[in-house]
């Protein structure tokens, strides 16, 4: 049996409320945990028994990050890695049509289609497990989870017979509560996909096609609603339940609190990933995950919830909690970071504070999903969230940097509170 | 000679300081508020010193006794039972301002400057009318109450309040020596010597104007009290120089009781006062600061412009800025925010305080 696994990286126009990290580093590459997000789902999907390829499918221009991360993973895999470009945002289906000879060769039993703005602890081998147990010629497993009635409504929710686990209909963020049970953005198909898939396809091209050159042809095809709402109810898709960590990855808040999963997952999976104490060493609290080419102060105390990146400077008595230090970021002495993002090269001064306000699920709500707030609240102020400094900015020594958006290669002069810096 | 300060009532605009602590004995440059006027009383040969005051604080009496004897000079109660006002006082102290035909002083009791007592005496017994009242030069003379007065001979003509159109710089500096005829002047009941006595002294020619020489300040409230520290600080580097503190970490005008223990890798100063047993652990950043007897601050903390109250217990990695007043006996946690926070007494901070406010 072969199996392989296709994860939809997106593209340049998605991921801006990401921004500004995704200015510099597509949103998949960002290192969450000390590690890109989708390579995540690569070590996820190596260890299914069986995986022969990974395809990357999105719409970057070829670059050197994603080479040079295809390489590394390949090489720390063992399995073939691929990234194909669609030639324009194609939707979450199409691009999976147009390259269906590049999937299908090798003849793979069934593929996994991962979306790379979640997060989780991805419980493919009992996804495969479920899926091979439906009845013959069914098309696609979805990995779905429990959440409010109130946050169902912002996630594509299905509704399913509970004897058979059939998924009965389908509607993606519904205006009135359909069910709590959502997509979580991870299907297992079986080649016979491509039917409906080629359908659709063929649909859509009768439909729109004509021969005005101002109307552009419809090539999208979403995998929502184009597949799974008609699908439902016909005995084709069905659902598999998980109750294990699992997230949308949207804004720069979500990264913070994924970091947090993650590092605790490193817990049993890498106990190695984790950071301890000793002699010598910087004073460890909880989980964090410290880069080996990092210099840290012996004085310093990081965590919970840390990602110390490569080559990263932490001087004397320097606080990080629930942060991200990227790649080579200079945080001077006395510094304290809560609740935020410091990018790649940028330099927080001595005793300057950077803060930022977490977003996190209430933690009294069972099955509550991180909250995606809009960036400004009906008065047309920030709302408070995470601190996200970008690559190169330097923050001035002794000043305090809050709930704030700080674009790449600023010098910021002063404090700045609830503001985001051009 | 004697002299009467008015001391009034219970300090409330230095609340939350005053609220374990009657504002005279509030330290201002580790020495009690009160205890600067009272040197400087004695040092120009006053003998005998009123406290007019309108409430009674055992904690102040039982310590102006041991004043009294260090300084060798008398030291008596005046207290209203109903408030006077500023010249209401003088009507009730008059037996003791009366009991000879030498001259008096008046002080308001928050004011800090270099107190120019002698020359006082002198100016006031050359021009040999009823009273003299020390004015300052202030930058923004709108907000105040001027004096306009000849410059050469120092008579005054007369006060504008809240002048819109420039008519002077120079504000009363709320120090004064009287002749005991001017108490003729005074009913006891409650009068404001600003502004019922003063224009019918000045009418009559009876007036007159003195200019400071060096800084002044009403330290009344907390962001006045630290500007006033850091007029202060300077005044003691050119006067006294020998008292501030000198080491590694030291950033400008810094005053440290000799019993306070400052750790390592610590940025001190400018302008900052360490009172006696205060503890400034490793890796602390303080500027414009007064902390007062036994607080204790933790490493890699960073406080600027910040009054600290008695046995504080201030956590790591605290910010804490703009004009914070934190009463006695109160503790801030690790890695707090406070902006602006008017702390009150025995307090425990476990949130931060990111925008000015009073936590009750």
């Amino acid at each position: 049996m072969a199996l392989k696994t296709i994860i939809l990286i997106g593209g340049p126009m998605k991921g801006t409320r990401f921004r500004p990290l995704s200015l510099d580093l597509p949103k998949p590459l960002f290192p969450v945990a000390g590690f890109p997000v989708i390579y995540h789902h690569i070590e996820a999907a190596s260890k299914v028994p069986n995986m022969k390829e990974i395809i990357l499918i999105g719409f970057y221009q070829a670059q050197e990050d994603l080479t040079k991360f295809i390489i590394n993973v390949q090489h720390e895999f063992k399995i073939q890695v691929r990234y194909l470009q669609e030639y324009t945002s194609l939707g979450t289906a199409g691009g999976i049509y147009h390259f269906r000879d590049q999937i299908l060769m090798g003849n793979p039993e069934y593929f996994f289609v991962m979306n790379s703005d979640v997060c989780g602890d991805f419980p493919l081998v009992e996804m495969l497990e479920f899926h091979k147990h439906r009845p013959a010629g069914t098309f696609c497993t979805i990995l779905g989870t429990e959440a409010t009635r109130q946050q169902s409504l912002n996630y594509g929710c299905l509704a399913e017979n509970k004897d058979t686990s059939e998924v009965l209909h389908y509607v993606e963020k519904p205006e009135t509560f359909i069910s709590t049970t959502i997509n979580c953005g991870i299907y297992l198909c079986s080649p016979c996909i491509f039917e409906p898939l080629k359908r659709i396809f063929k649909q859509n091209l009768e439909e729109n096609y004509n021969f005005d050159f101002n109307t552009p042809n419809k090539e999208v095809i979403r995998m929502e609603q184009d597949i799974f709402v008609p699908l439902a109810s016909t005995g084709k898709l069905y659902v598999f339940h998980t109750t294990r960590f699992w997230s949308q990855i949207k804004s720069a808040g979500a990264v913070i609190y994924a970091n947090r999963h993650y590092l605790e997952l490193y817990r049993d999976t890498h106990p190695d990933r984790l950071a301890k104490n000793g002699e010598g060493k910087p004073k460890v609290i909880g989980d964090v995950f410290i880069h080996s080419s990092a210099q840290v102060h012996p004085t310093a105390v990081l965590g919970p919830n840390v990602s110390i990146g490569k080559n990263v400077m932490i001087g004397d008595g320097v606080r990080v909690r629930d942060s991200i230090i990227l790649e080579g970021a200079m945080l001077q002495d006395h510094c304290c970071i809560l609740n935020s993002i410091i990018g790649w090269n940028s330099t927080v001064g001595m005793w300057s504070r950077v803060e930022g306000t977490p977003n996190d699920p209430n933690p009294n709500k069972p099955f509550a999903k991180l909250e995606t707030l809009s960036m400004f609240d009906d008065h047309g102020k920030l709302n408070p969230s995470i601190t996200v400094i970008g690559s190169n900015v330097q923050v001035p020594p002794e000043v305090i940097i809050l709930n704030s958006m700080v674009l790449p290669h600023k010098e910021l002069s002063g404090c700045c509170k609830n503001q985001i810096i051009m | 000679m004697k002299a009467l300060i008015l001391v009034g009532g219970y300090g409330t605009r230095l609340r939350p300081l005053t609220l374990s602590c009657p504002k005279p004995l509030v330290e201002f440059g580790n020495k009690p508020m009160l205890l600067h006027q009272l040197e400087a009383l004695s040092e120009a040969g006053v003998k005998h010193i009123i406290l007019a005051v309108s409430y009674r604080a055992e904690q102040m009496e039982k310590e102006l006794k041991n004043v009294e004897e260090k300084l060798g000079v008398k030291i008596s109660i005046s207290l209203e039972s109903e408030p006077l006002g500023t010249a209401g006082p003088l009507a009730l102290a008059s037996k003791y301002l009366t009991v000879d035909n030498d001259p008096f002083f008046v002080l308001n009791s928050d004011v800090i400057c270099e107190f120019p007592f002698k020359e006082m005496i002198q100016f006031h017994k050359h021009h040999g009318k009823e009273g003299t009242i020390i004015v300052t030069k202030v930058e923004e003379p709108s907000k105040y109450g001027v004096v306009v007065y000849d410059a050469e001979t120092g008579k005054i003509n007369r006060f504008v309040e809240k002048p819109q159109e420039y008519v002077s710089n120079k504000i009363n500096a709320g120090l004064y020596i009287f002749s005991p005829s001017m108490l003729n002047r005074i009913e006891l009941k409650p009068t404001s010597i600003e502004k019922e006595v003063f224009p019918a002294m000045a009418k009559d020619g009876h007036l007159y104007a003195m200019e400071l020489q060096g800084f002044w300040m009403d330290v009344g409230q907390p962001k006045d009290f630290l500007t006033g520290m850091c007029m202060y600080l300077t005044s003691l580097r050119q006067k006294n120089p020998g008292c501030l503190y000198q080491g590694p970490g030291v950033v400008g005008n810094v005053l440290v009781d000799p019993s306070a223990q400052i750790g390592k890798n610590c940025r001190i100063g400018p302008n900052v006062t360490i009172g006696p047993n205060v503890v400034i652990e490793d890796g602390v950043c303080m500027k414009k600061c007064t902390v007062l007897n036994g607080a204790h601050i933790k490493s890699h903390s960073w406080l600027e412009t910040c009054i600290i109250g008695w046995k504080c217990v201030i956590g790591r990695w605290v910010r804490m800025e703009n004009v914070s007043v934190l009463g006695e006996d109160v503790s801030v946690n690790d890695e707090l925010y406070v902006n602006g926070g008017r702390i009150l007494p025995h307090k425990a901070i476990s949130d931060s305080v990111p925008d000015p406010q009073i936590i009750m």
